[in-house]
């Protein structure tokens, strides 16, 4: 159950190896979360995931693998997921996503359908299955980590920001559609986190670290807000960005 | 009121519900039976059992039996009145109030009879409840349920002594339960926050009173030291003690207290011009909040000038002042939905016990508090006297505190948790009735005779139909998933 400060007993992770997931898994841990569901791609990486969730506190670690090519089987990962974490579910966590090469991707249909897919298509699917079996159980959180990348796009990585932009605008139509259903979905717009998946790129301004997030997203549960902007000020600072004029907006470095 | 549907044999509606602090909401389908019967049919047999299903919200939604649970004004703090894709059993038409004794005072009241309701009747007549707690806004089912407290726990006890039997429907047969005759039942049900089953009955010892007013001593501490002595010295010679503790403020008034302590005046004392009129009936709520508060309204500053204004507006020595009866009782009660002055994200109120020795724990606590610059409300201090029976029934002879938070402050779950580990430390514990947000590692350690709970479920309720996010929360069967 989720306690008065919305802190989850039960876990389901959708990418349960992303840095910014794990330092989640870890700082709920160190609440009240118990049993946790790591599902993800690769079995070696999950065991080390599983591992370190087990090191932190965790009393149940369960480990899912599953493929976010495969849009037919979203449903069914929800499925083993839920069975795993022992029928009942106090937050989902979705954290599947792949930053791609923009510059190579972007010429090759088949690569941005593959990056439209594992950013949004599949996702989106998940997130619906999870909020279904939510609901019937009455309660319960699904937090969706997004990207300030989507909320307004960038020449640079406008494949990534496309297919956050997207999950990000389901997630929200999900909140207002599970309203008074006992379920509560948020979305977490990061701005740059310095993390494996961001090696060797520049950090952007206002760069935040996995703990940052984790920080934000446990705060979050405390509260109803629909979009969680990681650092906070970045909201502010996007409600100008989003007024730049085309050419200024280009020009701007990071 | 929406009007009832009814799918399969379980009418009601889909229903988000939390407890009073307004924390942690969960859906369930609310039901609200007829009689005691169709509580029984409802416990007996599950809907899944029956081959029927509650209604499904969404197309989507798995047909799965999640648990039942009994539900009177919603006056618990946390989660014990929810069931989150469960039933909830709504104990509104369990009423009726029978004639009360003249002799001995015992009436045989409904369980989803208010307090507000039965001293309705009976204060006409000369009779007051046993156990008044803050609020008339309780059913007597939930009165037993939460083994309630009042300003005279040091001498008369909690509220499941003054009951000789209750009506008790589980989900394996009604029982008629008698204090002397299943113990081991009757106090499960004392404290087991529903667990046990519904109280659909229960009969009721009242107490004599000449008149609806109280006589008052008032004192006012600039030290907790202080009060707490004057509360060891001499809370024997008065049925009510209680004290109000200023948590916040700067360390120079941190600890400051109005102790107040009486009993119900005599007839002799009331001016003569009252005294043809001297049981006049405690009114409903006159004022409303409408809408929950904006956020943020309680703060450091706001509820640390508030703290002020009490302590000043009361007076430092006063003896024997005539006050009603609601204003000492339940000041409260006057304002319908005050929990909505908390604002959007409520708050949780916490409550704990720990021993006679451990006053100091008591100023620790208060310490802890005053440092972290949490705001809580003026903080209830009481002085508990022995324990009843029931495994999970709260009250342990010692020092008691309850406090409301508001929701907000970052430093507040950790602030709680330390709280749980001062008071775990020394053999003390929390109120069940008021937690959202206790560390289930803690409950055995606190209600170390919870295995005694557990042995008597497994003869009325086997299957586990009885189910509230409390016990799962908790892990209450062992098990925290509930399944």
């Amino acid at each position: 159950m989720n306690d008065a400060f919305g802190l989850p007993q039960t876990l389901v992770v959708l990418g349960g190896t992303s840095e910014i997931a794990e330092a989640i898994v870890g700082s709920l841990i160190a609440e009240r979360c118990r049993t946790v569901v790591l599902a993800g791609r690769d079995a070696a990486s999950l065991a080390g995931a599983a591992d370190r969730a087990r090191a932190a506190g965790a009393e149940v670690v369960e480990t899912v693998i599953f493929d976010a090519t495969d849009v037919e089987h979203a449903e069914g990962t929800v499925e083993r997921c839920f069975a795993a974490a022992g029928g009942s579910v106090d937050m989902v966590l979705v954290a599947v996503g792949l930053l791609g090469d923009q510059e190579r991707d972007e010429a090759d249909a088949g690569r941005i359908a593959r990056m439209v897919t594992v950013d949004f298509t599949w996702p989106a699917a998940a997130v619906g299955a999870a909020a279904g079996r939510l609901r019937s159980q009455g309660q319960g959180r699904i937090v969706v980590l997004s990207s300030v990348a989507g909320v307004r796009v960038r020449r640079a990585n406008f494949l990534y920001g496309a297919s956050k932009a997207g999950l990000d605008a389901f997630t929200r139509g999900l909140a207002e559609a599970t309203r008074g259903s006992g379920v509560r979905v948020q979305v977490v717009r990061p701005g740059f986190v310095r993390t494996k998946m961001t090696v060797g790129l520049r950090p952007a301004p206002f760069a935040a670290s996995p703990e940052d997030v984790a920080q934000a997203v446990r705060r979050g549960c405390g509260t109803n807000r629909p979009v969680i902007w990681v650092p906070p000020m970045l909201r502010w600072a996007f409600l100008a960005l989003g007024h730049l004029p085309q050419s200024l907006w280009r020009r701007l470095p990071g | 009121m929406k009007a009832d549907r009814s799918e399969g044999h379980v009418r009601g509606e889909r229903r988000l519900l939390t407890g009073w602090g307004r924390t942690a909401p969960s859906a369930a389908w609310l039901t609200t039976p007829d009689d005691p019967d169709e509580v029984g049919r409802l416990l007996a047999t599950p809907p899944r059992a029956a081959g029927t299903t509650v209604p499904p919200p969404a197309p989507t939604a798995r047909r799965e039996w999640r648990g039942a649970i009994a539900r009177g004004l919603g006056r618990s703090y946390g989660d014990a009145a929810q069931c989150a894709g469960g039933v909830v059993v709504d104990t509104a038409r369990l009423g009726g109030i029978g004639p009360i004794d003249p002799e001995s005072g015992l009436v045989e009241v409904g369980g989803g009879v208010s307090l507000h309701e039965l001293l309705g009747r009976s204060l006409p007549m000369g009779w007051f409840v046993p156990v008044s707690p803050g609020t008339r806004l309780v059913t007597v089912g939930g009165a037993i349920a939460a083994d309630i407290h009042g300003k005279n726990h040091h001498r008369d006890g909690s509220f499941a002594r003054h009951v000789p039997s209750f009506t008790l429907v589980t989900p394996t047969g009604t029982h008629e339960v008698d204090q002397l005759g299943d113990p081991s039942l009757f106090w499960a049900t004392a404290g087991g926050m529903g667990l046990t089953g519904v109280v659909t009955r229960a009969i009721i010892r009242l107490i004599p009173v000449e008149t609806s007013s109280m006589l008052v001593d008032t004192e006012r501490f600039d030290r907790l030291g202080d009060v707490m002595g004057a509360m060891e010295a001499s809370d024997a010679a008065y049925r009510y003690s209680v004290a109000w503790v200023d948590c916040m403020g700067s360390r120079r008034h941190l600890g400051r207290s109005v102790l107040t302590r009486g009993d119900h005046a005599p007839r002799s004392a009331l001016p003569p011009g009252r005294a043809g009129a001297a049981l006049p009936v405690p009114r409903g709520p006159r004022l409303r909040v409408p809408v929950p508060a904006p956020g943020g309204l309680l703060n450091a500053r706001s509820v640390g000038a508030f703290n002020g204004l009490w302590f000043r507006r009361s007076p430092r020595r006063e003896a024997g002042a005539l006050r009603p009866l609601s204003s000492f009782f339940h000041p409260l009660d006057g304002i319908a939905d005050w929990n909505l002055l908390y604002g959007p994200r409520g708050f949780v109120q916490y409550q704990f016990v720990v021993g006679p020795e451990h006053g100091e724990s008591v100023e620790r606590a208060v310490a802890m508090i005053g440092r972290s610059g949490a705001p809580s409300f003026l903080a209830v201090l009481k002085r508990f006297g022995p324990g009843d029976p029931g495994p999970l029934s709260f009250p342990l002879e010692g020092w008691t505190l309850a406090l409301d938070f508001p929701i907000g402050p970052p430093v507040l779950p950790s602030l709680l948790d330390r709280l749980d580990s001062l008071v775990a430390g020394v053999g003390g514990r929390v109120y069940l009735a008021k937690d959202s947000r206790l560390r289930p590692e803690l409950l055995p350690v606190m209600y170390p005779r919870l295995g005694e709970l557990q042995v008597v479920r497994r003869r009325v309720d086997p299957c586990r139909v009885l189910q509230s996010d409390l016990s799962r929360r908790l892990g209450i069967d062992g098990a925290t998933t509930g399944e």
